[in-house]
């Protein structure tokens, strides 16, 4: 049973890697489908955009109000908005917008390419001379890797300002003395790792959603499941990334 | 039911002594047959008994454990990539689920097949092809629908349009009336025979449905325990007492 199961786990790593060996084996050679990859930007940024902004904006406020009284305790008020303007877009920011984006891109990835699939429609493509994982999978993986890490920082923005409006509740601060507060504080070692990082989260979602989908077996049954697996697959590895990217982190700044 | 017999005619597909397993499932196991010039071939067996496995292999979507597969003088289980693509565009296949483009409109799903990088063409052949094959098979006004908004009969027209856009001269047909009703089954059997006549392509036609076999073929196949298990017209094989055969006609 528990030999089984870690059969499946190895299996199932090692049709990933295949999977991302051929994504970086036929990604960068011609045909190029700039159309279909433009197409899925759009895609990609219509489905997240409001959710992802509303979100920053909820963290922007729900972390400054917090952090607050711990700060007031030590009378160390006016560190307001540079504590949490580091907080929010070292980890907190990246992390919840990649962890919306797994849920909303990543599902809709698997369950898509999962049902052309078992409708043969994945089939058709190769019969007519279109390569079907050119087509679908490498145009969808490179725009989540360019949409993730904009999303990012579209986000980065709002939640900023959602903080500005929670640092004004308690106390008057003027946008200015707020910005300048927190771009003193924010150093290029802040906001460089955290979009390097946005950009492994992006292949990590793209390669996930349409290697689940892609390897979809089984029927109607077997795209909830494609979906599903595609979801909490790539929520597990964001999170395995961030750990990564913390340690790596840690590691260069003693350097 | 046409009699005329294409035997003498060039063969365009031959298979000898094909050979396909999953694992330990043996799906075919010494597979012959011969499709010649002008020929409707009907392959019939039970779902599951392989049918569709053989047509894959045909049109190289799935690679045959051993056996030979010629296809207009091409080795097909030996061909490069592009080579492959060139025949595939004389090779039409109409699958089973109709595999239309569900984010496409129709438009969109007969223009796919042109996407081909080395076929060179004007936006005004494009459409001339597109509204020709529409015009084939009688659905010329659906151009702009998505393929959601169209019922079971229409969906399989157009996936027939979509596969008579690069005038094939070999169309795989995979259960092309399973899952219709009676008539809409009738009306798409006589589309099969229509096209035939005008285009005087060849034809495998895979399906359990006996009334579209008995309409369709020149010539039968039984697919049955992975081997050509009888092969014969629908008369003869009508005739026929071996138990096997014999439940497929009753
Ligand atoms: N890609 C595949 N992997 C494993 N088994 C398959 C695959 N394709 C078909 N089979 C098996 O081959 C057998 C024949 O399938 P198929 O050709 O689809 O039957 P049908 O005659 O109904 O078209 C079935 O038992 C099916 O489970
Ligand atoms: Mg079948």
């Amino acid at each position: 049973m528990t030999s089984n199961v870690l059969d499946n786990f190895l299996n199932e790593i090692g049709e990933l890697s295949r999977f991302m060996l051929r994504f970086f084996r036929e990604g960068f050679k011609p045909r190029y489908e700039f159309a279909e990859f433009s197409r899925q930007c759009f895609n990609i940024g219509n489905k997240t955009l409001p959710l992802v902004a509303i979100t920053g904006l909820i963290m922007g406020l729900v972390i400054t109000i917090q952090s607050q009284p711990s700060l007031q305790a030590f009378g160390a008020e006016s560190w307001l908005p540079s504590v949490v303007a580091v907080s929010l877009v070292r980890e907190i920011v990246p992390v919840i917008t990649a962890l919306i984006c797994a849920g909303k891109i990543g599902s809709s990835m698997g369950a898509e390419l999962g049902s052309m699939k078992v409708t043969e429609q994945i089939d058709a493509m190769e019969v007519s001379g279109t390569n079907p994982f050119k087509y679908l999978v490498v145009t969808r993986v490179f725009a989540a890797i360019l949409m993730i890490p904009l999303l990012i920082i579209l986000s980065d923005t709002i939640a900023l300002y959602g903080a500005f409006l929670g640092v004004n509740m308690k106390q008057v601060v003027s946008f200015h003395l707020f910005s300048n507060q927190v771009f003193e504080s924010l150093s290029f070692g802040d906001v460089l790792p955290s979009i390097i990082k946005a950009f492994f989260f992006g292949f990590a979602i793209g390669i996930i959603g349409c290697f689940k989908g892609f390897s979809t077996t089984n029927g109607t049954q077997g795209v909830g499941r494609a979906a599903n697996s595609a979801v909490v697959t790539s929520i597990f590895v964001v999170f395995i990334i961030d750990l990564m990217a913390a340690q790596i982190g840690d590691i260069l700044s003693i350097l | 039911m046409t009699s005329n017999n294409n035997s003498n005619e060039p063969a365009v597909i031959q298979i000898k002594g094909l050979k396909k397993s999953f694992g330990a499932n043996h799906v075919l196991r010494n597979f012959h047959l011969e499709l010649h010039q002008g020929e409707n071939l009907v392959v019939l067996g039970k779902s599951g008994s392989g049918k569709s496995v053989l047509i894959k292999c045909l049109i190289g979507l799935l690679a045959p454990d051993a056996g030979s597969i010629k296809v207009l003088g091409d080795e097909v289980p030996e061909l490069s990539h592009d080579a492959l693509d060139k025949l595939r565009v004389k090779v039409g296949f109409l699958f089973q689920s109709n595999a239309l483009y569900d984010s496409m409109t129709v438009r969109e799903n007969l223009e796919f097949p042109l996407r081909r990088h080395w076929i060179k063409t004007t936006k005004e052949s494009v459409n001339e092809l597109v509204r020709h094959a529409l015009t084939d098979v009688g659905l010329i006004d659906t151009i702009d629908k998505m393929p959601a908004e169209l019922s079971g009969g229409m969906r399989k027209r157009i996936a027939l349009a979509r596969t008579l856009i690069l005038k094939p001269n070999i169309i795989l047909y995979d259960e092309p009336t399973t899952g219709l009703d009676p008539i809409t089954s009738r009306e798409i059997s006589n589309l099969i025979l229509a096209i035939q006549k005008k285009y005087n392509t060849s034809s495998i036609i895979i399906s359990h449905d006996m009334s579209c076999v008995k309409l369709t073929s020149n010539r039968i196949i039984m697919l049955i325990d992975g081997i050509c298990y009888a092969t014969g017209t629908y008369a003869e094989l009508c005739q026929s007492t071996d138990i096997k055969v014999k439940q497929f006609f009753d």
